[in-house]
């Protein structure tokens, strides 16, 4: 463990500044905007076309996979510190480092089998 | 006198007051803390509505249709508001530490923490602008 904690200290901050940078927009449109009728959704053959450029998709994919590495890291010590549940450490981390490695997974495979 | 000191079989225990699990409420810096680090549940809610998104625009017309369909439903619609606020404060707090959490340096002088802030807002302001380009430009 002691030896992947600067890899995982490094993802943690990168998550954090793709989060920071680009989800507020992206909830903002996706989530709020659209649902409310203020904007009109983009079309599907406008939003496939977009999301069918390589360069598009590897931005996807780092705009998924960043952040949810940088939750795995904030909400397991958050865990420990806020629930007092120091005695399974080894445990906790499996689990949020596990759920973010399965998130790029499975970001990887949809983006990577994608059918433009 | 004797020859040793004497050990007890016990083992000492030191006093060790409980803390409450509660322990953040007790001081509203405490709280706005714990708030902050909760940022990320709503970070990570929001990379798996985008993981659903890519996954209906790949499945075709109307899986697209199904997921703006969804995101309209007055549950979606009432987290993906509060996940907004939430990674709202996520992404203030984490440019206003940036000129703590690193330190600059320029032709050997330090680069002074409003020239980091006003980067990161400017660059926050561009990207966002870009992406709201790009996705309603369809």
């Amino acid at each position: 463990m002691a030896r992947i904690t600067p890899l995982l200290w490094l993802l943690f901050s990168a998550g954090g500044t793709v989060a920071a940078l680009l989800f507020p927009v992206h909830v903002f449109l996706t989530g709020v905007a659209v649902p409310l009728g203020w904007l009109e959704a983009p079309r599907y053959d406008a939003i496939h076309r977009i999301a069918a450029h390589p360069l598009v998709r590897l931005y996807v994919f780092v705009l998924i996979s960043l952040p949810l590495f940088h939750w795995a890291h904030r909400f397991r010590y958050t865990l420990y510190d806020g629930l007092q549940l120091k005695h399974l450490t080894a445990l906790i981390a499996v689990l949020c480092y596990g759920a973010a490695l399965l998130g790029t997974a499975v970001a990887g495979y949809l983006l990577w089998t994608f059918a433009p | 006198m004797s020859a040793g000191p004497v050990y007890t079989p016990y083992h000492p225990r030191w006093y060790r007051r409980r803390v409450s699990v509660w322990w953040w409420l007790r001081r509203r810096s405490y709280a706005w803390f714990v708030l902050r680090e909760l940022t990320s549940v709503f970070v990570a809610f929001f990379a798996i509505i985008l993981l659903w998104q890519v996954r209906a625009v790949a499945s075709g017309p109307e899986a697209y249709e199904r997921f703006l369909g969804r995101l309209g439903t007055p549950l979606l619609l009432a987290i993906d508001a509060v996940a907004f606020l939430f990674v709202l404060v996520h992404a203030i707090t984490w440019f206003n530490l940036t000129p703590k959490a690193m330190a600059v340096r320029l032709g050997g002088r330090r680069v002074p923490d409003w020239a980091i802030l006003g980067s990161n807002y400017a660059a926050w302001l561009v990207l966002s602008a870009a992406v709201a380009f790009v996705l309603l430009r369809g």
